[in-house]
Protein backbone atom coordinates (compact mmCIF):
# COMPACT_ATOMS: atom_id res chain seq x y z
CA UNK A 1 0.00 0.00 0.00
CA UNK A 2 0.79 3.13 -0.87
CA UNK A 3 2.65 5.17 2.49
CA UNK A 4 2.85 8.91 2.19
CA UNK A 5 5.81 10.98 2.81
CA UNK A 6 4.99 12.70 6.30
CA UNK A 7 3.05 9.31 7.28
CA UNK A 8 6.75 7.90 6.81
CA UNK A 9 8.46 10.13 8.59
CA UNK A 10 6.30 9.40 11.59
CA UNK A 11 6.63 5.85 11.73
CA UNK A 12 10.07 6.38 11.93
CA UNK A 13 10.32 9.25 14.44
CA UNK A 14 7.45 6.34 16.46
CA UNK A 15 9.71 3.52 15.73
CA UNK A 16 12.81 4.91 17.17
CA UNK A 17 11.60 6.14 20.15
CA UNK A 18 10.18 3.09 20.75
CA UNK A 19 13.76 1.16 19.87
CA UNK A 20 15.65 3.51 21.66
CA UNK A 21 13.50 2.69 24.86
CA UNK A 22 13.73 -1.25 24.33
CA UNK A 23 17.53 -1.39 23.45
CA UNK A 24 18.88 0.85 26.12
CA UNK A 25 19.04 -1.82 28.99
CA UNK A 26 21.36 -3.65 25.93
CA UNK A 27 22.93 -0.61 25.33
CA UNK A 28 22.85 0.52 28.94
CA UNK A 29 24.70 -3.37 29.89
CA UNK A 30 26.81 -3.12 27.14
CA UNK A 31 28.38 0.00 28.45
CA UNK A 32 28.35 -1.23 32.12
CA UNK A 33 30.82 -3.81 30.97
CA UNK A 34 33.07 -1.94 29.50
CA UNK A 35 33.90 0.32 32.57
CA UNK A 36 36.45 0.60 35.43
CA UNK A 37 35.64 -0.98 38.71
CA UNK A 38 35.47 2.33 40.15
CA UNK A 39 33.23 3.91 37.62
CA UNK A 40 31.11 0.72 37.48
CA UNK A 41 29.25 1.97 40.99
CA UNK A 42 29.75 5.71 40.12
CA UNK A 43 26.17 7.81 40.95
CA UNK A 44 24.84 9.70 38.75
CA UNK A 45 25.85 6.25 36.27
CA UNK A 46 28.10 6.60 33.12
CA UNK A 47 25.89 6.17 29.93
CA UNK A 48 29.27 6.37 27.58
CA UNK A 49 31.31 3.12 27.58
CA UNK A 50 34.79 3.15 28.77
CA UNK A 51 37.93 0.37 27.30
CA UNK A 52 37.82 -1.95 30.11
CA UNK A 53 35.51 -4.31 28.23
CA UNK A 54 38.33 -7.10 27.77
CA UNK A 55 39.56 -6.94 31.38
CA UNK A 56 36.51 -7.41 32.63
CA UNK A 57 36.07 -10.08 30.30
CA UNK A 58 38.98 -11.74 31.63
CA UNK A 59 37.97 -11.52 35.19
CA UNK A 60 34.33 -12.57 34.41
CA UNK A 61 35.89 -15.52 32.19
CA UNK A 62 38.04 -16.48 35.48
CA UNK A 63 35.66 -15.75 37.96
CA UNK A 64 32.97 -17.97 36.50
CA UNK A 65 35.09 -20.43 34.68
CA UNK A 66 33.12 -18.77 31.38
CA UNK A 67 35.12 -20.93 29.28
CA UNK A 68 34.14 -24.57 30.53
CA UNK A 69 30.60 -23.17 30.53
CA UNK A 70 30.28 -21.54 27.31
CA UNK A 71 31.71 -25.01 25.95
CA UNK A 72 29.12 -26.90 27.93
CA UNK A 73 26.16 -24.86 26.99
CA UNK A 74 27.04 -25.09 23.29
CA UNK A 75 27.63 -28.77 23.29
CA UNK A 76 24.63 -30.07 24.78
CA UNK A 77 22.61 -27.36 22.71
CA UNK A 78 24.03 -28.53 19.48
CA UNK A 79 23.54 -32.03 20.57
CA UNK A 80 20.00 -31.43 21.93
CA UNK A 81 19.26 -29.59 18.41
CA UNK A 82 20.19 -32.12 16.50
CA UNK A 83 19.08 -35.18 18.14
CA UNK A 84 16.06 -33.03 17.72
CA UNK A 85 16.10 -32.71 13.91
CA UNK A 86 16.78 -36.58 13.45
CA UNK A 87 14.04 -37.87 15.71
CA UNK A 88 11.26 -35.54 14.11
CA UNK A 89 12.39 -36.20 10.97
CA UNK A 90 12.27 -40.11 11.16
CA UNK A 91 8.72 -39.64 12.84
CA UNK A 92 7.06 -37.30 10.75
CA UNK A 93 8.19 -39.70 7.95
CA UNK A 94 6.67 -42.72 9.52
CA UNK A 95 3.43 -40.29 9.95
CA UNK A 96 3.09 -39.53 6.21
CA UNK A 97 4.41 -42.41 4.01
CA UNK A 98 3.00 -45.58 5.57
CA UNK A 99 -0.54 -45.14 5.43
CA UNK A 100 -2.99 -45.92 8.10
CA UNK A 101 -0.54 -48.28 10.60
CA UNK A 102 -2.25 -49.37 13.73
CA UNK A 103 -1.44 -47.24 16.60
CA UNK A 104 -0.28 -44.26 14.76
CA UNK A 105 -2.84 -41.91 15.99
CA UNK A 106 -1.98 -43.06 19.71
CA UNK A 107 1.92 -42.24 18.95
CA UNK A 108 1.00 -38.92 17.13
CA UNK A 109 -0.53 -38.30 19.99
CA UNK A 110 2.02 -39.66 22.28
CA UNK A 111 3.80 -36.87 20.44
CA UNK A 112 1.63 -34.17 20.79
CA UNK A 113 0.91 -34.45 24.68
CA UNK A 114 4.64 -33.35 25.24
CA UNK A 115 3.47 -29.84 24.46
CA UNK A 116 1.34 -30.18 27.53
CA UNK A 117 4.36 -31.43 29.81
CA UNK A 118 6.23 -28.57 30.33
CA UNK A 119 9.03 -30.10 32.83
CA UNK A 120 7.31 -28.41 36.23
CA UNK A 121 4.50 -30.65 35.64
CA UNK A 122 7.12 -33.69 35.80
CA UNK A 123 10.02 -32.19 37.92
CA UNK A 124 10.46 -34.62 41.01
CA UNK A 125 9.91 -37.37 39.33
CA UNK A 126 12.17 -36.74 36.21
CA UNK A 127 14.98 -35.63 38.93
CA UNK A 128 14.40 -38.47 40.79
CA UNK A 129 14.20 -41.04 37.62
CA UNK A 130 17.85 -38.88 36.62
CA UNK A 131 19.34 -40.29 39.87
CA UNK A 132 18.10 -44.22 39.20
CA UNK A 133 20.27 -43.63 36.16
CA UNK A 134 22.92 -41.98 38.05
CA UNK A 135 22.64 -39.42 35.80
CA UNK A 136 22.46 -36.78 37.62
CA UNK A 137 25.39 -33.61 36.94
CA UNK A 138 26.32 -35.89 33.73
CA UNK A 139 25.58 -34.78 29.76
CA UNK A 140 23.33 -37.75 29.65
CA UNK A 141 21.13 -35.49 32.06
CA UNK A 142 21.43 -32.50 29.99
CA UNK A 143 20.60 -33.45 27.30
CA UNK A 144 18.87 -37.03 26.83
CA UNK A 145 15.01 -36.06 28.22
CA UNK A 146 15.12 -33.03 25.38
CA UNK A 147 15.61 -35.03 22.84
CA UNK A 148 11.74 -35.39 21.29
CA UNK A 149 10.20 -32.39 19.72
CA UNK A 150 6.71 -32.48 18.76
CA UNK A 151 7.43 -29.16 17.00
CA UNK A 152 9.79 -30.50 15.13
CA UNK A 153 7.35 -33.25 14.17
CA UNK A 154 4.87 -31.35 12.75
CA UNK A 155 6.80 -28.75 11.19
CA UNK A 156 8.19 -31.87 9.39
CA UNK A 157 4.99 -33.44 9.06
CA UNK A 158 3.58 -30.69 7.08
CA UNK A 159 6.48 -30.34 5.16
CA UNK A 160 6.10 -33.83 4.11
CA UNK A 161 2.94 -33.59 3.16
CA UNK A 162 2.92 -30.90 0.56
CA UNK A 163 5.83 -33.17 -1.50
CA UNK A 164 3.51 -34.84 -4.31
CA UNK A 165 2.67 -39.10 -3.33
CA UNK A 166 3.29 -39.77 -6.60
CA UNK A 167 7.12 -38.87 -6.25
CA UNK A 168 7.13 -41.74 -3.61
CA UNK A 169 5.23 -44.03 -6.09
CA UNK A 170 8.07 -43.13 -8.91
CA UNK A 171 10.73 -43.66 -6.38
CA UNK A 172 9.24 -47.16 -5.51
CA UNK A 173 8.85 -48.23 -8.99
CA UNK A 174 12.66 -47.66 -9.22
CA UNK A 175 13.50 -49.85 -6.72
CA UNK A 176 14.43 -47.27 -4.66
CA UNK A 177 13.40 -48.39 -0.68
CA UNK A 178 12.02 -45.46 1.81
CA UNK A 179 15.09 -44.37 3.35
CA UNK A 180 16.87 -43.65 0.23
CA UNK A 181 13.76 -41.74 -0.95
CA UNK A 182 14.26 -39.84 2.64
CA UNK A 183 17.58 -39.19 2.32
CA UNK A 184 17.58 -38.16 -1.57
CA UNK A 185 14.42 -36.82 -2.08
CA UNK A 186 12.73 -35.51 1.41
CA UNK A 187 15.84 -34.40 3.53
CA UNK A 188 16.78 -31.90 0.65
CA UNK A 189 13.79 -30.44 0.60
CA UNK A 190 14.14 -29.78 4.17
CA UNK A 191 16.53 -27.70 4.63
CA UNK A 192 14.63 -24.31 5.38
CA UNK A 193 12.87 -26.26 7.91
CA UNK A 194 15.85 -27.27 9.16
CA UNK A 195 18.14 -24.28 9.41
CA UNK A 196 14.33 -23.03 11.50
CA UNK A 197 14.31 -26.06 14.03
CA UNK A 198 18.10 -25.72 14.25
CA UNK A 199 17.76 -22.07 15.89
CA UNK A 200 14.65 -22.91 18.06
CA UNK A 201 15.88 -25.58 19.78
CA UNK A 202 19.47 -24.25 20.25
CA UNK A 203 17.88 -21.12 21.49
CA UNK A 204 15.89 -23.38 23.69
CA UNK A 205 18.37 -25.05 25.19
CA UNK A 206 20.99 -22.38 26.03
CA UNK A 207 19.01 -20.28 27.54
CA UNK A 208 17.14 -23.42 29.46
CA UNK A 209 17.84 -22.73 33.43
CA UNK A 210 15.87 -24.36 35.99
CA UNK A 211 16.67 -28.36 34.98
CA UNK A 212 20.65 -27.59 34.94
CA UNK A 213 20.08 -25.45 37.96
CA UNK A 214 18.87 -29.06 40.21
CA UNK A 215 20.83 -31.88 37.81
CA UNK A 216 23.99 -29.89 37.80
CA UNK A 217 26.06 -30.43 41.23
CA UNK A 218 29.77 -29.15 40.51
CA UNK A 219 31.11 -26.22 38.48
CA UNK A 220 33.01 -28.28 35.69
CA UNK A 221 29.15 -29.20 34.70
CA UNK A 222 27.77 -26.07 34.89
CA UNK A 223 26.04 -24.48 32.22
CA UNK A 224 26.47 -20.01 30.71
CA UNK A 225 22.83 -19.28 32.51
CA UNK A 226 23.79 -20.53 35.67
CA UNK A 227 27.12 -19.00 35.70
CA UNK A 228 25.19 -16.05 35.13
CA UNK A 229 23.84 -16.28 38.75
CA UNK A 230 27.11 -17.39 39.92
CA UNK A 231 28.67 -14.35 38.91
CA UNK A 232 25.72 -12.34 40.32
CA UNK A 233 26.49 -14.41 44.20
CA UNK A 234 29.98 -13.82 44.03
CA UNK A 235 30.15 -10.25 42.37
CA UNK A 236 27.06 -8.90 43.51
CA UNK A 237 28.36 -7.75 47.10
CA UNK A 238 31.60 -6.04 45.93
CA UNK A 239 28.87 -4.93 43.01
CA UNK A 240 30.85 -5.54 40.20
CA UNK A 241 28.47 -4.94 37.46
CA UNK A 242 30.84 -4.34 35.15
CA UNK A 243 32.14 -8.13 35.57
CA UNK A 244 28.78 -9.67 35.71
CA UNK A 245 27.60 -7.88 32.69
CA UNK A 246 30.67 -8.92 30.59
CA UNK A 247 29.64 -12.35 31.43
CA UNK A 248 26.18 -11.63 30.61
CA UNK A 249 27.06 -10.11 27.22
CA UNK A 250 29.48 -13.18 26.65
CA UNK A 251 26.39 -15.26 27.29
CA UNK A 252 24.12 -13.72 25.28
CA UNK A 253 26.34 -13.89 22.09
CA UNK A 254 25.94 -17.44 20.67
CA UNK A 255 22.00 -17.42 20.35
CA UNK A 256 22.30 -13.90 18.82
CA UNK A 257 24.56 -15.04 16.32
CA UNK A 258 22.10 -17.87 15.44
CA UNK A 259 19.72 -15.71 15.19
CA UNK A 260 20.79 -13.06 12.89
CA UNK A 261 22.64 -16.44 10.64
CA UNK A 262 19.25 -17.60 10.21
CA UNK A 263 17.00 -15.13 10.89
CA UNK A 264 15.87 -15.68 6.97
CA UNK A 265 15.14 -19.34 7.38
CA UNK A 266 13.47 -18.79 10.11
CA UNK A 267 11.09 -16.27 8.85
CA UNK A 268 10.78 -18.84 6.15
CA UNK A 269 10.61 -21.84 7.86
CA UNK A 270 7.82 -19.72 9.76
CA UNK A 271 5.45 -18.00 6.99
CA UNK A 272 5.27 -21.49 5.18
CA UNK A 273 3.86 -22.86 8.01
CA UNK A 274 1.47 -20.12 8.76
CA UNK A 275 -0.09 -20.58 5.37
CA UNK A 276 -2.09 -23.43 6.42
CA UNK B 1 -2.12 -37.48 6.65
CA UNK B 2 -1.43 -39.27 3.26
CA UNK B 3 -4.32 -41.89 3.12
CA UNK B 4 -2.87 -44.83 1.20
CA UNK B 5 0.75 -46.21 2.09
CA UNK B 6 3.29 -44.95 -0.21
CA UNK B 7 5.69 -47.48 1.06
CA UNK B 8 4.63 -50.98 1.75
CA UNK B 9 6.88 -52.15 4.57
CA UNK B 10 5.17 -53.03 8.00
CA UNK B 11 7.64 -52.89 10.50
CA UNK B 12 9.35 -49.27 9.65
CA UNK B 13 7.10 -46.82 10.18
CA UNK B 14 7.89 -48.54 14.08
CA UNK B 15 11.33 -48.30 14.16
CA UNK B 16 11.40 -44.92 12.84
CA UNK B 17 9.18 -43.94 15.55
CA UNK B 18 11.02 -45.61 18.04
CA UNK B 19 13.52 -43.11 19.16
CA UNK B 20 10.94 -40.25 19.74
CA UNK B 21 7.95 -42.59 21.64
CA UNK B 22 11.01 -44.17 23.99
CA UNK B 23 12.05 -40.48 24.52
CA UNK B 24 8.53 -39.37 25.43
CA UNK B 25 7.08 -42.30 27.10
CA UNK B 26 10.55 -42.03 29.69
CA UNK B 27 10.95 -38.83 30.42
CA UNK B 28 7.49 -37.27 29.82
CA UNK B 29 4.75 -39.81 30.51
CA UNK B 30 5.84 -42.09 32.89
CA UNK B 31 7.12 -38.85 35.54
CA UNK B 32 4.18 -37.24 34.67
CA UNK B 33 1.73 -39.92 36.09
CA UNK B 34 4.07 -40.28 38.93
CA UNK B 35 3.43 -36.96 39.64
CA UNK B 36 0.04 -37.43 40.42
CA UNK B 37 0.93 -41.17 41.68
CA UNK B 38 2.98 -38.87 44.50
CA UNK B 39 0.41 -36.02 44.84
CA UNK B 40 -1.53 -38.59 47.13
CA UNK B 41 1.08 -39.96 49.10
CA UNK B 42 2.63 -38.03 51.73
CA UNK B 43 6.45 -38.72 51.44
CA UNK B 44 9.15 -38.54 54.33
CA UNK B 45 12.64 -36.40 52.86
CA UNK B 46 14.40 -39.20 51.70
CA UNK B 47 11.75 -40.87 50.35
CA UNK B 48 12.00 -43.92 52.22
CA UNK B 49 8.45 -43.91 53.72
CA UNK B 50 5.14 -43.17 51.89
CA UNK B 51 1.51 -42.91 53.61
CA UNK B 52 -1.56 -42.67 51.14
CA UNK B 53 -3.35 -39.77 52.09
CA UNK B 54 -6.01 -38.98 49.68
CA UNK B 55 -6.76 -35.79 48.54
CA UNK B 56 -5.42 -34.41 51.65
CA UNK B 57 -2.04 -32.61 49.82
CA UNK B 58 -4.82 -31.21 47.96
CA UNK B 59 -6.34 -29.92 50.52
CA UNK B 60 -3.41 -28.58 52.30
CA UNK B 61 -2.96 -26.94 49.07
CA UNK B 62 -6.12 -25.26 49.23
CA UNK B 63 -5.62 -24.19 52.89
CA UNK B 64 -2.13 -22.49 52.38
CA UNK B 65 -2.20 -19.07 52.37
CA UNK B 66 0.87 -19.01 51.11
CA UNK B 67 -0.39 -21.06 48.13
CA UNK B 68 -3.41 -18.98 47.36
CA UNK B 69 -1.64 -16.05 47.45
CA UNK B 70 1.31 -17.07 45.03
CA UNK B 71 -1.60 -18.46 43.01
CA UNK B 72 -3.35 -15.33 42.53
CA UNK B 73 0.25 -13.30 41.56
CA UNK B 74 0.79 -15.63 39.25
CA UNK B 75 -2.87 -14.89 37.69
CA UNK B 76 -1.88 -11.05 38.23
CA UNK B 77 1.66 -11.54 36.35
CA UNK B 78 0.38 -13.39 33.55
CA UNK B 79 -2.43 -11.11 32.87
CA UNK B 80 0.26 -8.36 32.93
CA UNK B 81 2.54 -9.77 30.80
CA UNK B 82 -0.02 -11.08 28.35
CA UNK B 83 -2.05 -7.63 28.11
CA UNK B 84 1.16 -5.09 28.26
CA UNK B 85 3.29 -7.37 25.94
CA UNK B 86 0.81 -8.07 23.72
CA UNK B 87 -1.12 -4.43 22.81
CA UNK B 88 2.83 -3.42 22.73
CA UNK B 89 3.89 -5.57 20.59
CA UNK B 90 0.70 -5.21 18.05
CA UNK B 91 1.38 -1.74 17.68
CA UNK B 92 5.10 -2.23 16.67
CA UNK B 93 4.58 -4.91 14.26
CA UNK B 94 1.79 -3.04 12.56
CA UNK B 95 4.62 -0.33 12.23
CA UNK B 96 7.43 -2.49 11.32
CA UNK B 97 4.44 -3.61 8.18
CA UNK B 98 4.82 -0.44 6.29
CA UNK B 99 6.34 -0.82 3.06
CA UNK B 100 9.11 2.04 3.88
CA UNK B 101 12.64 1.83 3.29
CA UNK B 102 14.58 0.64 6.12
CA UNK B 103 12.16 -1.34 7.80
CA UNK B 104 14.39 -4.49 7.69
CA UNK B 105 17.14 -2.87 9.56
CA UNK B 106 14.30 -1.98 12.45
CA UNK B 107 13.09 -5.35 12.37
CA UNK B 108 15.96 -7.11 12.99
CA UNK B 109 16.48 -4.69 15.92
CA UNK B 110 13.06 -5.54 17.24
CA UNK B 111 12.89 -9.40 16.87
CA UNK B 112 16.21 -9.76 19.19
CA UNK B 113 15.46 -10.02 22.11
CA UNK B 114 13.88 -13.52 21.18
CA UNK B 115 17.50 -14.93 21.70
CA UNK B 116 18.08 -13.36 25.05
CA UNK B 117 17.61 -15.97 28.09
CA UNK B 118 14.76 -14.83 31.07
CA UNK B 119 17.72 -15.20 33.07
CA UNK B 120 19.68 -12.71 31.18
CA UNK B 121 16.94 -9.94 30.91
CA UNK B 122 16.49 -10.51 35.00
CA UNK B 123 19.90 -10.02 35.09
CA UNK B 124 20.00 -6.74 32.99
CA UNK B 125 16.65 -5.62 34.57
CA UNK B 126 18.18 -6.17 38.10
CA UNK B 127 21.18 -3.56 37.05
CA UNK B 128 19.04 -1.14 35.48
CA UNK B 129 16.77 -0.78 38.81
CA UNK B 130 19.84 -1.14 41.10
CA UNK B 131 19.49 0.72 44.03
CA UNK B 132 22.18 1.93 44.90
CA UNK B 133 23.41 3.08 41.28
CA UNK B 134 20.96 2.12 38.37
CA UNK B 135 19.79 4.07 35.21
CA UNK B 136 16.33 4.09 36.13
CA UNK B 137 17.01 4.58 39.86
CA UNK B 138 18.93 7.59 39.27
CA UNK B 139 16.06 8.94 36.42
CA UNK B 140 13.34 8.71 39.55
CA UNK B 141 15.44 10.13 41.47
CA UNK B 142 16.33 13.09 38.93
CA UNK B 143 12.56 13.74 38.17
CA UNK B 144 10.90 13.53 41.41
CA UNK B 145 13.85 13.40 43.79
CA UNK B 146 12.48 10.08 45.22
CA UNK B 147 14.94 6.68 45.81
CA UNK B 148 12.81 3.48 44.83
CA UNK B 149 14.17 0.20 46.08
CA UNK B 150 12.77 -2.83 44.58
CA UNK B 151 14.56 -4.66 47.28
CA UNK B 152 12.15 -3.77 50.24
CA UNK B 153 9.18 -2.71 48.08
CA UNK B 154 6.75 -5.77 47.16
CA UNK B 155 4.71 -4.29 44.86
CA UNK B 156 7.40 -2.38 42.66
CA UNK B 157 9.77 -5.52 42.61
CA UNK B 158 6.47 -7.48 41.02
CA UNK B 159 6.22 -4.68 38.54
CA UNK B 160 9.90 -4.87 37.37
CA UNK B 161 9.69 -8.19 37.03
CA UNK B 162 6.67 -7.88 34.92
CA UNK B 163 8.83 -5.33 32.67
CA UNK B 164 11.55 -7.26 33.14
CA UNK B 165 9.56 -10.37 31.40
CA UNK B 166 7.71 -8.58 29.17
CA UNK B 167 10.86 -7.13 27.37
CA UNK B 168 12.25 -10.57 27.19
CA UNK B 169 8.80 -11.75 25.13
CA UNK B 170 8.90 -8.92 22.52
CA UNK B 171 11.17 -10.23 19.76
CA UNK B 172 9.26 -13.26 19.96
CA UNK B 173 5.76 -11.45 19.81
CA UNK B 174 6.74 -9.21 17.07
CA UNK B 175 7.85 -12.12 15.41
CA UNK B 176 4.40 -14.02 15.16
CA UNK B 177 2.87 -10.79 14.74
CA UNK B 178 4.74 -9.52 11.91
CA UNK B 179 4.00 -13.10 9.91
CA UNK B 180 0.28 -12.68 10.92
CA UNK B 181 0.32 -9.25 9.50
CA UNK B 182 1.84 -10.83 5.73
CA UNK B 183 -1.27 -13.32 6.02
CA UNK B 184 -3.36 -10.33 5.58
CA UNK B 185 -4.21 -9.17 1.86
CA UNK B 186 -3.16 -5.80 1.19
CA UNK B 187 -6.38 -5.40 -1.41
CA UNK B 188 -8.02 -5.58 1.86
CA UNK B 189 -6.75 -2.70 3.21
CA UNK B 190 -6.39 -1.12 0.07
CA UNK B 191 -10.20 -1.22 0.10
CA UNK B 192 -10.88 -0.11 2.84
CA UNK B 193 -8.76 2.81 2.20
CA UNK B 194 -10.59 3.86 -0.77
CA UNK B 195 -13.48 3.37 1.16
CA UNK B 196 -11.94 6.37 3.65
CA UNK B 197 -11.00 4.81 6.04
CA UNK B 198 -8.08 6.42 7.95
CA UNK B 199 -5.17 4.44 9.76
CA UNK B 200 -6.09 3.86 12.71
CA UNK B 201 -10.09 2.94 11.77
CA UNK B 202 -8.45 0.47 9.34
CA UNK B 203 -6.43 -0.61 11.98
CA UNK B 204 -9.66 -1.52 14.59
CA UNK B 205 -11.98 -2.62 11.18
CA UNK B 206 -9.87 -4.96 9.36
CA UNK B 207 -6.07 -5.07 10.78
CA UNK B 208 -6.96 -6.06 14.52
CA UNK B 209 -9.69 -8.82 13.80
CA UNK B 210 -7.82 -10.70 11.12
CA UNK B 211 -5.00 -10.84 13.62
CA UNK B 212 -7.05 -12.45 16.51
CA UNK B 213 -5.50 -15.91 15.32
CA UNK B 214 -2.31 -14.84 15.63
CA UNK B 215 -3.29 -12.68 19.04
CA UNK B 216 -5.24 -15.73 20.48
CA UNK B 217 -2.45 -17.45 19.85
CA UNK B 218 0.17 -15.74 21.49
CA UNK B 219 -2.26 -15.19 24.29
CA UNK B 220 -1.81 -18.71 25.23
CA UNK B 221 2.05 -19.10 24.69
CA UNK B 222 2.46 -15.80 26.51
CA UNK B 223 0.03 -17.71 29.32
CA UNK B 224 2.75 -20.86 29.36
CA UNK B 225 5.48 -18.57 29.49
CA UNK B 226 4.59 -16.46 32.16
CA UNK B 227 3.77 -19.51 34.22
CA UNK B 228 6.85 -22.01 33.35
CA UNK B 229 9.49 -19.51 32.06
CA UNK B 230 10.13 -17.34 34.05
CA UNK B 231 11.65 -19.18 36.39
CA UNK B 232 15.56 -18.13 35.98
CA UNK B 233 14.10 -14.14 35.43
CA UNK B 234 13.07 -14.55 38.83
CA UNK B 235 15.44 -16.81 40.64
CA UNK B 236 17.91 -14.27 39.18
CA UNK B 237 16.34 -11.27 40.01
CA UNK B 238 14.08 -11.83 43.39
CA UNK B 239 14.08 -15.22 44.48
CA UNK B 240 10.75 -14.65 44.70
CA UNK B 241 10.64 -11.93 47.33
CA UNK B 242 11.17 -9.29 49.08
CA UNK B 243 8.84 -11.47 51.23
CA UNK B 244 7.02 -13.50 49.25
CA UNK B 245 6.31 -10.50 46.60
CA UNK B 246 7.22 -12.51 42.99
CA UNK B 247 6.91 -16.08 44.43
CA UNK B 248 4.76 -17.11 41.27
CA UNK B 249 3.86 -20.95 41.70
CA UNK B 250 6.50 -22.13 39.66
CA UNK B 251 9.31 -20.63 41.93
CA UNK B 252 7.21 -22.19 44.71
CA UNK B 253 7.15 -25.47 43.43
CA UNK B 254 10.64 -25.44 43.22
CA UNK B 255 11.20 -24.19 46.92
CA UNK B 256 9.05 -26.60 48.10
CA UNK B 257 10.28 -29.68 46.14
CA UNK B 258 13.65 -29.28 46.45
CA UNK B 259 14.65 -26.91 49.55
CA UNK B 260 11.87 -27.80 51.96
CA UNK B 261 11.47 -31.22 50.37
CA UNK B 262 7.67 -31.56 51.05
CA UNK B 263 7.48 -34.13 48.29
CA UNK B 264 3.53 -35.05 48.35
CA UNK B 265 2.51 -31.30 48.38
CA UNK B 266 5.29 -30.33 45.68
CA UNK B 267 3.55 -32.77 43.74
CA UNK B 268 0.02 -31.46 44.13
CA UNK B 269 1.16 -28.37 43.08
CA UNK B 270 2.72 -30.11 39.48
CA UNK B 271 -0.88 -30.80 39.56
CA UNK B 272 -2.40 -28.13 39.38
CA UNK B 273 -0.42 -27.12 37.11
CA UNK B 274 -0.82 -29.93 34.61
CA UNK B 275 -4.39 -29.35 35.00
CA UNK B 276 -4.41 -25.42 33.86
CA UNK B 277 -2.01 -26.58 30.95
CA UNK B 278 -4.49 -28.87 29.75
CA UNK B 279 -7.34 -26.34 30.03
CA UNK B 280 -4.83 -24.19 27.94
CA UNK B 281 -4.02 -26.77 25.57
CA UNK B 282 -7.73 -28.09 24.99
CA UNK B 283 -8.58 -24.12 24.58
CA UNK B 284 -5.68 -23.85 21.90
CA UNK B 285 -6.49 -27.03 19.82
CA UNK B 286 -10.36 -26.11 19.94
CA UNK B 287 -9.94 -22.29 18.62
CA UNK B 288 -7.59 -22.64 16.49
CA UNK B 289 -6.58 -24.52 12.94
CA UNK B 290 -2.56 -23.59 13.62
CA UNK B 291 -1.46 -26.56 15.57
CA UNK B 292 1.96 -25.89 15.22
CA UNK B 293 4.39 -24.14 18.00
CA UNK B 294 7.14 -22.66 18.69
CA UNK B 295 8.53 -23.31 22.53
Amino acid sequence: MKVYKRQKIQVYVVLSILLVVVMFPVYYAFVMATLSDKDSYSFPPKFLPSFHLIQNMREAWKSAKMGRLMFNSAFIAIVVALAKIVFSILAAFAFTYFGDFKGKYLFFSLILITHMLPLPVRLLPTYDLMKAFKWVNTYYALTVPFFASATGTLLFRQLFLTVPGSLADAARIDGAGPMRFLWHVLLPLSKTNMGALLLIEFNYIWNEYLWPLIITTTPEMRVVQIGIKMLLASEAQAADWNVIMAGTIMAMLPPLVMLLIFQKTFMEGFSMKEEK
Amino acid sequence: MHAQSRFPNKLLPYILLSPSIVVIAVFFIIPTVKSIYQSFFRVSPFGDRRIFVGFDNFVRLFNSPAYVQSLLRTLIFATAVVLIGLSFCMIVAVLLNQRIRGMSVFRTFFIWTYAISPAIAGTIWALMFNPATGPVVYLVKLLSGKSINWMNDGRLALAIVIVAAVWKMLGYNVIFYLAGLQAIPTELLEAASIDGANGIKRFFRVTFPLLSPTTFFLLIMNMLYAFFEVFGLIDIMTKGGPGNATEVLVYKLYKDGFISIDIGFASAQSVVLFVFVTVLTILQFRYTQQKVFYG
